[in-house]
């Protein structure tokens, strides 16, 4: 398949912290006790995509993430590393390996996703439009991130799991509209151009953009020379492209070569072509077809392009890890209701527990659990739905519920956590009671503290 | 009014079961509008014949059909003649079906028209609403069981709408029945109208729906491809709320989009989408000549010639869809070309050819006449010669030998085309001159002409015979030698857009001409899209316009700025500007923070609107205006929440309206501090505020920053002093 694939793997989020560190980057944050990098790259290797471009941001992340990379997959894909300077933005990142980008189309997706959908299946939809750009469309997670819970007093209409307005026309086929980030608060704005050409536009709240995309890798790369302002793949450069579709502006300059440029084989041949569709497909000339043949006999040659998507059924899981409410979302699901994604085999009781791990007297793990090697639990323990990383020491009369516990951590008797992140290295303390925390990696939780929804990491 | 009413639709309600309330229509006999002049100054609208039947009998008989028991005529212009034919025609006798006119002279709208029938007290249960245009052969059965269903869940469904999907030309903005596009957003589960939009303003390039729509919903859907029918399934209650408000005039525009954006009392629209059935309104000529062609070619089955047959003479069927009626003589030599119907007791000369048209009863055409695409209807002479494509020939015209007709013509009641004369392309001739007071504003169309006019005309019917021969000497020239009619001048507007509500096909340079301008409307949706430097795309960008931005903000912002702009300019004195603003802000009931804003954004805009070439030079701008205007503002700014709404506004300004400004944010609230216009605490506020907000929104807080820390740190420093 002649895709090139760039992973953007980010830095240090800080939506992410305190989980996060130069040490342990976005990329390498465990999800069900493997970095979720790890994720997408085994998605792409399903469908045979084994020539990686990740990129990072920063040069000691980039060392990390290369380390733990060459270590995993040095055997069967191809991953090169490639790292650019922090807050370039998508846009910015994709600009500075441009010149790494050969192929005729480009697939980008994003470092956090976690997913089952067959890239190869966006991949064709792309192909078979002959589209500028492709994107993978997900039903949006029901539970919430954190910021809309934080500022819900505000603005009452906001509504939990809305990130994107999505305009699709009636065929489910291609994107006619899109708003993210701030915009979806605003009024809807429809382009009437656009409306006219269709006819109908379904606009879906309920839809999110996964940040997976196919790209044409020459209107990609023209459009990032052509508008030095774009800052994000996402926010600028897609609403771009779909806002002109009917009006194109991509491949107007320079020359464009006749194998990778679909607008111009659109334009050129006229009549013949709109017949041979119709009698190919038996269905109606898309109105992208419709729209560009209009003008016959008018000097001006219309030009359009193609924005498609791929919508992920909804047996599919799709979520992104990009905030701490996500970490906790994904990791239950994946040991729980999507745990097929962790690549793990489950034992009778619907949980994993390493050979090496040591469960004390009376200790019970429930299902949609996961104990990781080596690690130690006291007697008459309870753990449910918690993810328990590699080497933890746990002491008697420990409870974990709803909570990631990394690794090497050490936890004393009579300790409770629920719906915590408890980062590597740190050491609770006897009677130490959290409930909605996240615990930076080395923290020291003293005896006896009870926190609540508290973010506690070493200063 | 309102109390016996209600109880009266209660008790039918209850008794749904039991006892079965008849259905009931409105029919509205009148359109309200001048499409149809000048053919409609001397007879109705409904009166008009279609295919060879007034149009009413299309939508009495429909009505019929649909199991309507008890229709009632609303009649205004020419009501006399609406009630005489109805008179001497059979639907006064015809059993379980009940029609009973209600007469008015001074009703204006179908607003005024439906509040007529409010005080009469005459409809019990839910009503069908419907014009005396419309041909439709759907079957109200399902609208109706729907209708009620969704009534029975939620009693603020009042209406429901019939919707038809037909796809709209994008390049001329019309459908094929010539009326305009019309933009519908609904939701796709509960078929719920969220938005209406029809005399589109194709200034804009965006359609604008508000975020409350889509907070309920996962999902709407915006059409551009259905076609409102004008048949409306209507709960009684819409009857009072036509009285409620009063001002409701245009069912559409002001019924269906007042219900629409009024969230108080929650009434709810619902459209009904027929898919095989016909339904179509006749609304001005080109949809004459669509929904015509549609009854020849039968789409509107049973509501076909032959099958209809009104009057005593029957039309028969013949190959490749000619109607006969009985008593036609034509010559062998002429020709009647297919899908054409020739009307009862017509006579045809030789070598006559006749092709796509539908002729009257009682026409005399003579030799070598060639008709195409002509709807001529009764009594009609054609002499030798005659040349007539695309036009409307009424009643008792007479063509002289040799004339001819260009395109778009519409001959109305006996005119006399003069020998070898030709009339022009989209000329409409009448006897009677055209009404001068004619408001070319379709707003306000139905308002005055209509009514006065029509009751001179009533008075004149009896005696026009004498009138008429009046005429005969004075028109002569208009129209050739022998000829008699005035042929109206075009009134602007009306010259721009007659093409399209005419029965003429629309010429190819028209399509190009429309397909060119909406190129440029394109481009320039797309030059008017500059993006914000921060990179963060905001939908605002699309507009290109700025008038786009005033419709946002409300009518009290505009209110200042033009006051501001005319001390401004008549220099005016501070303290009687702050007097006009305050009796501004009495009368629109806002606060002293709106004021601020109000007039801050004002004087901002009239700083960026000065001439300026570099971005030191509109500092230099705003310093002077802001320092010649300072006390007019900070009268308004006595509290901290007012001088947070100033530093909000100055940064929506930079986002959207007055992107000029946006390098130069921090600069010019510097400026403001030092002024004392704005204060410390409102600034820190106004961060504090921030800091909850999403990145995008923080730009200004970033750039703002350094400013922001030298205030933090400088109460510190004064400490020390």
């Amino acid at each position: 398949m002649d895709f090139q694939v760039v992973v953007l793997a980010g830095g240090v989020s800080k939506k992410l912290l305190p989980l996060v560190s130069k040490e342990l980057p976005n990329a390498l944050l465990p999800v069900a006790n493997r970095p979720v990098l790890s994720y997408v790259v085994e998605l792409l290797e399903l469908s045979n995509l084994k020539d990686l471009i990740v990129v990072v941001e920063g040069k000691d992340v980039a060392l990390n993430v290369g380390a733990w990379i060459s270590g995993a997959y040095a055997d069967r894909l191809h991953v090169e590393v490639a790292s650019v300077p922090e807050d370039v933005g998508t846009a910015g990142a994709i600009r500075a390996i441009a010149h790494h980008l050969t192929a005729k189309d480009i697939l980008i997706v994003s470092g956090d996703l976690v997913s089952d959908v067959p890239v190869g299946a966006v991949a064709a939809t792309h192909r078979r439009h002959d589209a500028v750009v492709t994107a993978l469309l997900c039903n949006a997670p029901i539970s919430g991130p954190l910021e809309s819970v934080s500022s819900g007093g505000k603005d009452k209409t906001k509504k939990p799991g809305r990130y994107d307005l999505i305009g699709l026309d009636p065929t489910k086929q291609f994107l006619l509209h899109i708003a993210t980030g701030a915009e979806v608060e605003k009024d809807l704005r429809i382009q009437k151009s656009i409306l006219r050409a269709v006819g109908q536009i379904e606009i879906r709240a309920d839809l999110m953009d996964a940040h997976l995309y196919a790209f044409k890798r020459s209107v990609l790369l023209e459009v990032l020379d052509q508008k030095s302002a774009f800052q994000s793949l996402k926010h600028d450069v897609l609403p771009y492209l779909v806002r002109s579709q009917l009006k194109s502006e991509v491949l107007l300059n320079g020359t464009p070569q006749a194998e990778e440029n679909g607008t111009e084989k659109v334009n050129s041949q006229s009549n013949q072509q709109m017949i041979s569709q119709i009698l190919a497909n038996a269905s109606e000339p898309t109105f992208h077809l419709r729209h560009t043949l209009g003008t016959i006999g008018s000097d001006s040659v219309r030009r359009a392009h193609k924005c498609c998507v791929y919508i992920s059924g909804s047996s599919k899981y799709c979520a992104r890890l990009n905030s701490i409410q996500a970490y906790n979302d994904i990791n239950r699901d994946v040991i729980g209701e999507a745990s097929h994604l962790s690549g793990y085999s489950f034992s009778a009781h619907n949980n994993i527990i390493h050979p090496t791990a040591e469960l004390g007297a009376k200790t019970t793990v429930g299902p949609h659990c996961m104990l990781g090697e080596g690690s130690q639990m006291g007697d008459k323990c309870s753990v449910k739905r918690s993810v328990i990383g590699r080497h933890c020491r746990i002491g008697a009369n420990v409870k974990v519920v709803n909570s990631v516990v990394m690794n090497h951590v050490t936890i004393g008797d009579f300790c409770s956590i629920q719906g915590s992140v408890i980062c590597s290295n740190v050491q609770l303390q006897e009677r130490a009671i959290l409930k909605d925390c996240q615990v930076g990696a080395g923290f020291v939780v003293t005896s006896g503290s009870e926190q609540k929804g508290e973010v506690l990491a070493k200063k | 009014m309102g109390a016996p009413k209600k109880s009266s639709a209660r008790v039918s309600e209850d008794h749904d079961e039991l006892v079965r309330v008849p259905l009931q229509a409105i029919l509205i006999a009148d359109s309200f509008t001048t499409k149809f002049r000048p053919i409609t100054l001397e007879r109705p609208k409904v009166l008009l014949p279609l295919v060879n039947a007034p149009m009413i009998n299309y939508t009495l008989t429909w009505l019929e059909s649909a199991g309507v028991e008890e229709v009632f005529v609303f009649c205004c212009a020419h009501s006399k003649q609406v009630i005489n034919y109805l008179e001497k025609s059979e639907w006064f006798n015809q059993p379980n079906f009940t029609v009973t006119t209600i007469e008015s002279q001074n009703s204006v709208s179908a607003g005024d028209a439906l509040r007529v029938i409010y005080e009469r007290n005459v409809i019990h249960g839910d009503f069908v609403l419907v014009s005396g245009d419309t041909v439709s052969n759907m079957s109200l059965t399902q609208a109706l069981l729907e209708h009620k269903e969704r009534k029975k869940k939620d009693s603020n469904a009042v209406m429901t709408m019939v919707i038809k999907r037909s796809k709209t030309n994008p390049a001329i903005h019309q459908s094929r029945l010539g009326t305009d596009e019309i933009f519908m957003a609904i939701d796709p589960d509960t078929k719920q109208l969220l938005y209406y939009e029809d005399k589109a303003d194709y200034s804009k390039g965006t359609l604008h729906l508000e975020n409350s729509l889509l907070a309920d919903n996962p999902s709407l859907s915006l059409h551009h491809d259905k076609q409102d029918c004008y048949i409306d399934i209507c709960s009684p209650e819409v009857l009072s709320l036509f009285t409620d408000n009063f001002d409701y005039q245009h069912l559409r525009r002001h019924f269906v989009k007042g219900l629409l954006v009024d969230d108080i009392m929650g009434y709810k629209i619902f459209v009904h989408e027929i898919c095989s059935d016909y339904a179509a309104r006749i609304d001005n000529f080109r949809s004459y000549d669509t929904v015509s062609k549609d009854i020849i070619h039968r789409w509107t089955y049973p509501l076909v010639p032959d099958v209809m047959n009104f009057g005593n003479t029957t039309t028969k069927l013949e190959r490749q869809g000619i109607y006969r009626a009985s008593e036609i003589s034509q010559s062998q030599s002429a020709v009647v070309g297919p899908f054409s119907v020739i009307g009862f007791g017509t006579k045809i000369g030789n070598n006559t050819k006749i092709l796509n048209s539908v002729v009257g009863e009682g026409c005399k055409i003579g030799s070598n006449v060639h008709i195409e695409g002509c709807y001529i209807w009764d009594n009609v002479t054609i002499e030798d010669g005659c040349k007539l494509r695309y036009g409307i020939v009424c009643d008792g015209v007479t063509m002289k030998s040799g004339s001819a007709l260009e395109p778009g013509v519409v001959l109305s009641f006996k005119v006399v085309v003069g020998k070898e004369f030709v009339v022009p392309t989209y000329s409409q001739v009448s006897l009677l001159q055209q009404p001068i007071e004619e408001d070319s504003d379709e707003e306000l169309e139905y308002a005055d002409s209509t009514s006065a006019i029509t009751s001179t005309l009533d008075k004149s019917d009896g005696e026009s015979d004498s009138e008429l021969s009046d005429t005969h000497f004075n028109p002569a020239s208009e129209l050739g030698f022998g000829g008699v009619g005035y042929i109206w001048p075009k009134c602007e507007g009306g010259h721009e857009e007659e093409w399209r509500h005419s029965v003429a096909p629309i010429t190819e340079d028209k399509i190009l001409e429309a397909v060119k301008a909406l190129e440029d409307e394109l481009e320039l949706i797309l030059d008017g899209n500059t993006l914000p430097p921060s990179g963060e795309l905001k939908p605002n960008s699309i507009d290109s316009d700025e008038d786009d931005n005033d419709d946002l903000r409300d009518d009290f912002d505009k209110e200042v700025e033009e006051t501001f702009l005319r001390a401004v300019h008549e220099n005016i004195q501070e303290n009687h500007l702050t007097l006009e603003v305050n009796s501004l802000k009495l009368s629109y009931n806002k606060i002293a923070a709106d004021c601020a804003g109000a007039l801050f954004y004002a004087m901002m805009k009239y700083a960026v609107d000065m001439p300026h070439s570099s971005a030191e030079r509109l500092t230099q701008n705003v310093q002077a205006v802001l320092a010649k205007w300072k006390k007019v503002l900070t009268s308004y700014l006595n509290d901290m929440d007012e001088q947070i709404e100033v530093i909000l506004k100055f940064e929506e300004m930079c986002l959207e309206s007055a992107k000029e400004y946006a390098p130069l944010f921090a600069q010019i609230l510097h400026y403001m501090y030092n002024e004392d216009i704005i204060e410390e605490d409102a600034i820190l506020s106004w961060e504090d505020e921030k800091k909850e907000a999403d990145e995008s929104d923080k730009v200004f807080v970033k750039q703002a920053q350094t400013f922001i820390q030298w205030l933090k740190e400088a109460p510190e420093e004064d400490e020390e002093e």
